[in-house]
């Protein structure tokens, strides 16, 4: 993992005590609150619908156990026992006073920790692959390129007042688990076709919020070592030529559209060919001592393992299910990457108690070498386990309430705060995945059904990712009453496709009942499971699943929410 | 000329705390309680007037942040706004570990 140098140390000791001082200004009435508003929000710290919330960075979804550990403890002295991990990787406590906040803000930083650039019109936590270091199939591991684009990307003076937030994702396997089409800017690592050569494939334009847009590519392959120089042209043309004057026509992907991508490619190329490159890039010293943070894990080739493992998973079906859904093939034989799922039946997707916190902490300890990722899907991830801990592993998970072995199927289900918490939401998120998860609560459906990628969003914001669904649900007012619009056929991988409405919406009661017949329909037209969802919407086009609405709405209800 | 805003009665004022972030109700008092049965109701247009000089002063002497006049059911006590997302601000979560199942 990446540790903090000196001035890394001091940036964030200084931001701290700026921030403290800040606070009691507006304590003691110096600030306004519209004076305070920016300044708090370059702190991470919202106003929402029933209290302050602190969202705080995780670069890349990494974690050591001492930091999940200082989390936990955050979220048991300052806030109310839990925290949300969310679609950015990051976690958010939706109850601290606002007096307590530069307190935090110390026992962050003692961790190398902090909320920094985490809201505001600047460029946002970069996320990752969260098999970072483990696929099989990553042709390098994309997070020395997040820190490194993370370093430059913090406090970058040119780049504080952009028009519109700014969010960039790396990914560095072929298979994208970082959603980067769906970014202002992503980042695929890849190898020149002809030299072989390291480098990036550069996409731009993406990104979801009232008008989604799939990322284009600006460039096929940007050699690794002009990256930053070439993310400073984009951004220069961006901050110059992006809109400012609408908040809701300013992110990068309406410029590149209302450009057109030669034109706003030729901007940037000239940007780029005018700034001097050699005082933006880095060197390869400095990017191998980034790299060297990141050495793959000090791991072992276990060969019998997997048999270990078998043995156990033929004695117990639970085991054998957590196995078959919740472990990902690691790089070094005999080893997994474990998801330790937050969607327990029932529960707010992304929550975890602070005890569950601790738990993860002292497991990631015992088996994966003390990291932690959290994915974009709002798991956790214990990336280094071997094959023969996993049945050790899965009845310590199952003491904590973690071992919930639905990764990846229908009730694992993205949704974001949602009128619960947030200021911003039009409709509920949380009751509605908790909902459709009990529905499909019973493990022998769910695997039947196999991979749906149900998110949900409580707003057009699109928090919860639900354009890239397979089915997506957005939550919104209708009349004065919680209405719900279907999509179809999202996926957020390379590719990415925005899914297209299923019809009107529906009532927040009716929407597990149109998932039910959703499903129904996907199970009698798929050829084969390994025929995703969002596959047979490709085939068949959304009409083919029309009747899943016409036949489940009810009578209009005078129920209101 | 623009006729004045009618505000649609009876009305309370809701804010949050600026120390806090809790969810405050402007009361008979003259003071903020977390307590909706105390919350003071405007029946007559002048008196949701006079609550909303309160909500702006109260902001300018930073006690609470982003108060608004909130339209609640009339006859309902403890006070129970019209609007859902209003509701759901003063009872708390529907979902996860504080959640408050009803209205």
């Amino acid at each position: 993992m990446y540790r903090y140098d000196e001035f890394d140390a001091a940036i964030v000791a200084d931001r701290v005590a700026e921030f403290r001082a800040q606070v009691e200004r507006r304590l003691s009435g110096q600030l306004t609150e519209d004076e305070f508003k920016p300044l708090r929000l370059q702190n991470g710290v919202y106003l929402q619908l029933h209290a302050y919330m602190l969202r705080i960075a995780i670069p890349y979804g990494t974690l050591s156990s001492h930091q999940l550990r200082r989390l936990a403890e955050i979220a048991e002295r300052y806030d109310r026992g839990y925290g949300h991990f969310t679609t950015r990787q990051n976690l958010q406590f939706n109850w601290p006073s606002l007096v307590d906040v530069p307190e935090i803000l110390e026992k962050l930083a003692e961790v190398e920790m902090h909320c920094i650039q985490t809201s505001g019109n600047c460029i946002r936590n970069v996320t990752a692959d969260h098999f970072a270091g483990v696929a099989a199939d990553e042709v390098e591991d994309p997070r020395p390129t997040a820190e490194l684009v993370r370093q430059w990307s913090t406090f970058h003076p040119e780049f504080a007042f952009l028009p519109r937030k700014f969010k960039i994702a790396v990914t560095g396997s072929p298979q994208d688990r970082a959603a980067t089409m769906v970014h202002d800017i992503g980042l695929v690592i890849r190898r020149h076709p002809d030299t072989g050569e390291i480098g990036y494939r550069i996409s731009v334009g993406g990104g979801l919020g009232r008008t989604p847009m799939i990322g284009r590519v600006i460039r096929d392959f940007l050699p690794k070592r002009e990256l930053l120089a070439y993310l400073e042209a984009v951004l220069r043309v961006y901050n110059a030529e992006g809109r400012r004057d609408n908040k809701y026509k300013a992110r990068i992907k309406i410029l590149v559209h209302e450009t057109g991508l030669e034109e706003f490619r030729a901007l940037v190329e000239a940007e780029y060919a005018r700034l001097d490159g050699p005082s933006v890039d880095v060197g390869d010293q400095e990017r191998a001592r980034i790299a060297a943070y990141f050495a793959p894990a000090a791991l072992q080739a276990r060969p019998q393992a997997q048999a270990v493992l078998d043995r156990a998973a033929a004695r117990d079906a639970g085991l054998a299910a957590f196995v078959a859904n919740n472990l990902f093939p690691h790089r070094v034989e005999g080893h997994a990457a474990v998801t330790v799922s937050l969607k327990p039946i029932g529960a707010p997707p992304g929550d975890a108690t602070a005890d569950q916190m601790r738990a993860v902490a002292d497991l990631a300890d015992r088996y994966s070498q003390g990291e932690i990722r959290v994915s974009h899907e709002q798991n956790l991830i214990l990336p280094h386990v071997a094959l023969d801990d996993v049945p050790a592993l899965y009845a310590a998970l199952g003491k904590a309430g973690l071992a919930s072995a639905n990764a990846g199927l229908i009730t694992d289900i993205i949704a974001c705060p949602g009128l619960d918490y947030c200021a911003l939401a039009t409709a509920r998120s949380i009751p509605i995945a908790q909902a459709i998860a009990e529905r499909f609560a019973d493990p022998a459906r769910q695997a039947q059904i196999g991979a749906v990628g149900l998110k949900i969003s409580g707003c057009i914001n699109a928090c919860g990712h639900h354009h890239v669904g397979g089915i997506g649900i957005l939550g919104l007012e209708k009349n004065g009453i919680e209405n719900y619009q279907i999509t179809l056929g999202g996926d957020p991988g390379l590719d990415a496709s925005i899914g297209e409405r299923l019809g009107p919406g529906v009532a927040a009661e009716e929407v597990p009942d149109v998932v039910e017949a959703l499903i129904a329909l996907y199970l009698t037209e798929r050829q084969s499971p390994a025929e995703r969802f969002t596959d047979v919407v490709r085939r068949k086009g959304v009409a083919f699943f029309k009747p899943a609405l016409t036949q489940t709405q009810r009578e209009p209800s005078d129920a209101a929410a | 000329m623009s006729k004045p805003d009618t505000i649609i009665l009876p009305a309370i004022l809701l804010a949050n705390d600026l120390r806090s972030g809790a969810v405050v109700f402007r009361t008979k008092a003259d003071g903020w309680s977390r307590d909706a049965a105390l919350a003071l109701v405007a029946e007559t247009q002048e008196a949701a007037e006079r609550l909303k000089g309160e909500a702006l002063a109260a902001v300018n002497r930073n006690e609470v942040v982003d108060a608004y006049l909130v339209d609640i059911a009339e006859g309902v006590w403890p006070p129970r706004p019209n609007h859902f997302r209003e509701r759901r601000k003063i009872t708390g979560p529907s979902a996860g570990p504080h959640a408050v199942l009803t209205e």
